[in-house]
């Protein structure tokens, strides 16, 4: 689950990690309010959108003065921003983070990430601040230092230091990237994150260290212990679909195709979609019904997948193993009876029963055409849509 | 033989009392599977499907002599019920419950750093020797005793894979099911591992997707050391980066963990993959052909 800057950056100063003041804003007088309250004579405009690269898409403002801000806040409120992890669509702005700009001596990176190699939190700087790290990782890779933490000690302070020298923090502000550093751990422990990036991370011309920036992701798993974040949850960022899909625990993620896939099973799901692509179709989402696929997840599947405009056909995909063919077969029916069945639908059944599984849908009312295996059936599904 | 388990193997059961536990012990008792104890705090006395049930693995262990756990307990407490099997020197934790915290899979490895037990999953179907004992969530009928042995990060592409093999008449010897989580146990390497020296398997099917870079170790460690033909799939083609394909562990992130990096790492290593699910039997058998009478041996289903 992500969250928007301007709430990172508030769980940072509650838990001591330094960041500039400033406060969120929905309005353009929201803005100016926080505006007047902000001791600075340069204002930085942010729209808060769940994507980078805002400020290469005109997402950010640097003003000297309250009507400059209103202005901003004016351009940026409803606009529409593009960047490249917003897709072609785009996000529009509901929010901004109107803070007081910083006197920027150098930017540094810092990360937060769990390591799979490792299966440990390792903390990573690099003090080519302002960069990607992976662009960072791909030309300059000894400029990433990286520190692994023990989770019986927690990341020790000197650690921290090393980092903090390594990366070239000024001297006499190393105490200060220590504690901010020491700060961060805490946050992403006891908030659960998966992964914490500040970019940039800045030295000041007072000698301050800061997060300019805060990217924090949290482990969908720990939600049910962290009801405080839950609550940032900003619902309007994510697809409606995929909302829809976790409701009934299904797993979704919308995709650009035409051929909507519903398939038991992460690893299959994916399978599926590659194999469509393989035989030259395009899958539209990836659906996991897990394991024990029922007649109403099915059923439940069945409208996430159609509620979606650019699907042109369905390709079920089950291998009923402790689930038996025919219980399926009978969500299946039962599902094309409840939601009604426009487009094509191709449906693969592989397992217990799969005869009897079989039987029921050919002697059903609808055209469901079988399939025996998964590329037969991602091809009769790629026929079909093509037909139409 | 086989790898980790057989039909000598005595299983507890974490969690027993729930209703997944409950089919699944049913199930595995149907196999022929050794269950000889249940846990569930607060319910020791009990029995359940002909199974006595302790208040502590400790205890359990005690009284029935089982070796390995299977756990079903739900997410918020998986991390403690595995921890649980590693204080009380079980050989191995079976952890099919999925969604744990991934934070709480971090500390329970470092505790499984000096510790004898072995962790396979969390978020896997578990482990099968076929014909002799089942420990999970897979189903039973699927596998057939003979030369092949599976491992994969996920539970019905498993399934896939074997079942094809057991319809070309190719047998297994153990499928592990290793999870979709990014901090697990057992990893593709330990499996393999073991299948390098298990006399009765001839050749390794190996499952892969996207996300992290096990599959590329396990290709290089497979270069350096595997004395058995090896073929696999990678899952994840298509899948955008950034998004989460339902593993937690499965997600493409700052360009590293793609499919096409694992394709080409494992056919470097002279692991052929398969194009499409559909044909992972299939390319095993092309494998296996290159081997004199290598095929013969493995067509053990009649």
């Amino acid at each position: 689950m992500n969250i928007h800057e301007y709430q990172g950056k508030e769980i940072f100063r509650s838990m001591g990690v330094a960041v500039p003041n400033g406060g969120v804003a929905r309005t353009p007088e929201e803005a100016v309010e926080v505006a007047k309250g902000l001791d600075t004579d340069v204002y930085v405009v942010k729209a808060q959108i769940h994507a980078g690269g805002r400020g290469k898409a005109g997402g950010v403002k640097i003003v000297k003065t309250i009507d400059e801000v209103r202005e901003a806040a004016k351009e940026l409120l409803g606009k529409v921003l593009v960047t490249h992890q917003t897709g072609p669509e785009g996000k529009e702005v509901q929010r901004l983070l109107v803070e007081e700009g910083s006197d920027i001596q150098s930017e540094y990176y810092l990360g937060f990430v769990i390591d799979r190699a490792t299966d440990k939190v390792v903390l990573m700087g690099s003090e080519e601040g302002g960069t990607e790290i992976e662009e960072v990782a791909a030309s300059n890779p000894e400029k990433i230092f990286r520190e692994t933490v023990d989770p019986v000690l927690g990341l020790m302070p000197y650690q921290a230091r090393r980092l903090a020298f390594n990366i070239n923090i000024p001297k006499e502000s190393v105490g200060k990237a220590v504690k901010l550093m020491l700060g961060l751990y805490n946050v992403f422990i006891e908030k659960d994150c998966s992964t914490i990036e500040i970019n940039p991370l800045v030295s000041t011309g007072d000698g301050g260290i800061m997060a300019l920036d805060a990217k924090i992701n949290f482990d969908s798993n720990s939600l049910f212990r962290q009801k405080e974040v839950v609550e940032l949850r900003d619902l309007s960022e994510e697809d409606p679909k995929e909302i829809e899909a976790s409701k009934y625990d299904l797993a979704y993620v919308a995709l650009e195709g035409n051929i909507g896939c519903m398939v038991n099973g992460a690893g299959l799901a994916m399978a599926t979609m590659d194999t469509i692509n393989h035989f030259g179709g395009k899958p539209a989402n990836f659906l996991d019904v897990g394991g024990g696929a029922t007649a109403e997840k099915v059923t439940e599947a069945f409208k996430i997948i159609l509620g979606d405009e650019g699907v042109e056909g369905i390709f079920v995909n089950i291998f009923g193993g402790i689930m038996k063919c025919d219980v399926i077969a009978e969500g299946v029916v039962e599902a094309v009876k409840n939601v009604g069945l426009r487009i094509p639908l191709v449906v693969r059944l592989e397992g217990t029963n799969v005869d009897k599984g079989k039987e029921i849908l050919n002697n059903s009312e609808f055209d469901i055409i079988p399939a025996t295996t998964m590329a037969e059936g991602a091809q009769k599904i790629i026929d079909a849509v093509n037909q139409k | 033989m086989s790898v980790f388990i057989d039909k000598n193997t005595k299983v507890l059961v974490q969690g027993i009392t729930g209703s997944t536990a409950l089919f699944h012990t049913k199930q595995m008792l149907e196999y022929g599977t050794q269950i000889v104890a249940g846990v569930t705090p607060g319910k020791g006395g009990q029995e359940v499907e002909g199974v006595p049930v302790f208040n502590t693995v400790q205890e359990a262990k005690e009284a029935t002599g089982a070796t390995v756990s299977v756990i079903y307990v739900p997410a918020p407490f998986a991390a403690d019920a595995i921890v649980e099997c590693a204080d009380a020197d079980l050989d191995m934790a079976i952890c099919i419950t999925e969604h744990i915290p991934v934070l709480d899979m971090v500390k329970v490895k470092r505790y499984l750093e000096d510790k004898k037990t072995r962790l396979v999953g969390p978020n896997c179907p578990g482990v099968i020797t076929a014909d002799e004992c089942k420990i999970g969530i897979m189903p039973g009928y699927i596998h057939k005793k003979g030369h092949v042995g599976v491992v994969s990060r996920s539970g019905t592409l498993t399934y896939e894979a074997v079942h094809q093999l057991t319809q070309e008449g190719i047998g297994q010897t153990t499928a592990v099911g290793i999870g979709g989580d990014p901090v697990n146990g057992t990893n593709f390497i330990d499996v393999l591992k073991a299948f390098n020296e298990d006399p009765e398997t001839y050749a390794v099917v190996m499952i892969g997707e996207i996300g992290g870079t096990a599959e590329e170790e396990a290709a290089a460690w497979v270069k350096e050391n595997m004395t058995k033909p090896v073929v696999g799939f990678i899952g994840g083609v298509t899948a955008p980066p950034g998004k989460r394909m339902g593993h937690a562990g499965a997600i493409v992130s700052g360009g590293e963990g793609t499919a096409e990096s694992k394709i080409e790492a494992l056919n470097d290593a002279g692991i052929e993959t398969a194009p499409t699910p559909s044909e992972i039997g299939e390319t095993l058998i092309k494998r296996i052909k290159q081997e004199d009478g290598l095929y013969e041996k493995c067509l053990t289903v009649k």
